[in-house]
């Protein structure tokens, strides 16, 4: 199937999906959101490129292979859960720092963050490589 | 030091990454040096827990119960280090008997996600989080089972997933029934709770789910009939794990929560799983002796073992749990041997139907010994390691007059027996019905693939020649299991509600 509106659709709502799925990964600590979901919102900006596309386009602005997203994202995620026992403290221990960024001014940064990161990287690479496994076979 | 204990569940996670990010060459090293460096691992924690009595970490700094704790008894300690046994074997055994094609799509790395999900379920204090070890394990094992996408793998894979899904929300809904009525989810503080409400309608419904959620992961009568219908399907070293580790999970999970938690109403719930272990092991057996495949005839072995293993926690006396924990330990190195064993004559014959092998004993006089050890040590021949076990369950049984299940337990001990000498007959002893001379390649493949064999029918017959260190160990297991108040002690320390 061939369609002009569904390209440039796709074309054009893979950056705002990403944007909207780095914001949800963001709030995801506090208020609704988090790892999880924003992957799933990453992948579907990815899936939409597949299916105007192809395989191998989407593939191409991928960039990376999603399994070794899978791998990143695991060791970012363990990375977050071994950071206490680094410091000396049990395993798994929430750390926070404050840091003073220009334009969105004081953030409150911690391990949690960096675990759902890890989370959002390991589910953005499961679906993806379930996604383009099935489509490459059909 | 505290790490020691998450260390079964980090080590293979590093290891599965590794196997992702390394080159394919690198990764596969990484895939097999995670279970190798968790064997050790496990080794270290259970001389620590020998020593030092149970070890308690409480994840991320709370105190339990508000926290997810992790506690590692004897028991925990003993189940680990099969996890590492078995995974090394099986690492090595994978290595070369393993398509390329699979391990392109991450078998090093789900294998190590499986193991990871095991020595988690064996090592929480958590119920809810064991849950979540349950999924881990279960995810894993569903890719792992349809890897390769052959059609006999989807077909077994569809009863295989149906199954587990339904035993996994029969668990959630016991779990939130648990937490509706109590409010706790650490297995110590519920075992504390229980026993101030056990006579509550709602919490002896929530103890029968999970002896059924359980009990189907574990395959016990009679939820077990997805078991032989799914774990001939994929290849022998990933059957070879199923078989000696999932259902094993199953039968943990259960001796752990009836004997800590649900042990106030014992003739409603123990009595039930000691009519459930009759029923296993003779319906496991008789399913076992129409069988001619060399893989369905063990998976339905499988199932009778598993009676024993409940038929321990059903007498609840010191000495039958001991038999319980012992014929576990037996149980995973024998019947773990047994699958290697099929895929090796796979190997060598290229079938796993009885009718079309044969004539192994002359032409690999080495297997026929190496099966001799597993496949007597499962029947309960003595001095081997089986003996040992049926020989506590049964002494148990007769201190509790407990005539029924122990001649159950005699009967299908024989009849096990007769399958075994089935394979005996027609895979080693008749001629081999195809006839035609081949030779075996003695490569790379050949020696990956029989050197795990060697090494488990080792510690096999280790376990059955000394038996009596391997003894002690279970008993003083057992003795901790019967004695709930010190793993509460242990978890809850200072605060006790």
């Amino acid at each position: 199937m061939q369609s002009h509106i569904l390209k440039i659709a796709a074309r054009h709502l893979l950056l705002p999906f990403t944007i909207m799925s780095i914001i949800i990964l963001w709030r995801g600590h506090n208020q609704p959101g988090g790892g999880f979901i924003g992957g799933l919102v990453a992948a579907s900006a990815f899936i939409l490129y597949n299916v105007a596309y192809g395989v191998q386009d989407a593939k191409k602005i991928l960039r990376l292979d999603p399994r070794t997203l899978i791998g990143i994202g695991l060791a970012i995620a363990l990375f977050s859960a071994l950071l206490s026992v680094f410091l000396r403290m049990p395993f798994m221990t929430g750390m926070w720092v404050d840091v003073f960024l220009p334009l969105l001014g004081h953030q409150h940064f911690g391990t949690p963050l960096l675990f759902d990161t890890g989370v959002y990287l390991t589910v953005l690479g499961v679906i993806l490589t379930v996604v383009f496994t099935l489509s490459e076979e059909s | 030091m505290k790490m020691l204990i998450v260390s079964p569940i980090l080590i293979p996670l590093v290891a599965a990454i590794l196997a992702l990010l390394l080159p394919r060459r690198l990764g596969k090293l990484a895939g097999v040096a995670g279970p190798a460096a968790l064997l050790a691992a496990s080794l270290a924690l259970l001389h620590w827990v020998l020593r030092d009595g149970i070890q308690v970490l409480q994840i991320g700094n709370w105190p339990a119960p508000f926290g997810i704790t992790f506690v590692v008894d004897i028991f925990s300690a003993i189940m680990v280090v099969l996890t590492g046994i078995i995974g090394f074997a099986l690492a090595v055994y994978s290595f070369h008997s393993i398509e390329p094609e699979r391990f392109k799509f991450g078998y090093y790395s789900l294998f190590n996600i499986l193991l990871m999900g095991v020595a988690g379920a064996f090592t929480t204090g958590d119920i809810f989080n064991m849950y979540v070890w349950f999924e881990v394990l279960l995810i894993s094992s569903f890719v792992l089972m349809v890897l390769g996408g052959e059609r006999a793998q989807i077909e077994g894979a569809v009863k295989y997933v149906t199954l587990n899904l339904l035993s996994s929300t029969f668990f959630l809904i016991a779990v939130a029934i648990l937490y509706g009525k109590l409010g706790t989810l650490n297995m110590a503080d519920l075992a504390v709770r229980v026993s101030q409400t056990y006579d509550d309608t709602l919490v002896k419904v929530a103890s029968l789910l999970l002896l059924g959620a359980f009990g189907i992961k574990a395959a016990i009568f009679p939820l077990y009939f997805w078991l032989p219908a799914s774990y001939h399907t994929p290849p022998a070293a990933v059957s070879a794990l199923f078989a000696g580790l999932l259902t094993k999970v199953g039968v943990y999970a259960i001796i752990r929560t009836f004997t800590l938690i649900f042990i106030w109403d014992r003739t409603v719930t123990h009595n039930v799983i000691l009519i459930i272990a009759g029923f296993t092991m003779f319906f496991g057996v008789i399913g076992a002796v129409v069988q001619f495949d060399f893989r369905r005839l063990l998976s339905f072995h499988i199932i009778s073992q598993i009676g024993y293993m409940m038929m321990g926690l059903g007498l609840f006396t010191t000495v039958a749990i001991s038999g319980s924990l012992f014929h576990i330990i037996h149980n995973i190195l024998a019947k773990t041997n047994l699958f290697l064993i099929s895929g090796f004559v796979y190997h060598l014959q290229g079938s796993y139907a009885l009718k079309k092998l044969g004539g192994l004993y002359r032409r690999q006089p080495l297997l026929a010994f190496l099966f001799i050890i597993p496949a007597f040590s499962l029947a309960g021949i003595p001095p081997l390691s089986g003996f040992w076990s049926k020989f506590l369950l049964i002494k148990a049984g007769l201190q509790l007059e407990g005539w029924i299940i122990v001649s159950i337990a005699l009967i299908v001990s024989l009849l096990t027996l007769y399958s075994m000498t089935k394979i005996w007959a027609e895979v080693f002893w008749k001629p081999d019905p195809q006839a035609k001379p081949y030779s075996v390649e003695k490569n790379a493949k050949y020696y990956s693939m029989l050197m795990p064999i060697i090494f488990m029918a080792a510690i096999n017959a280790l376990v059955g020649l000394y038996a009596e260190p391997f003894l002690n160990l279970t008993l003083k297991a057992a003795d901790q299991l019967m004695h709930p108040s010190i793993y509460i002690e242990a978890v809850l320390g200072g605060y006790l509600p």
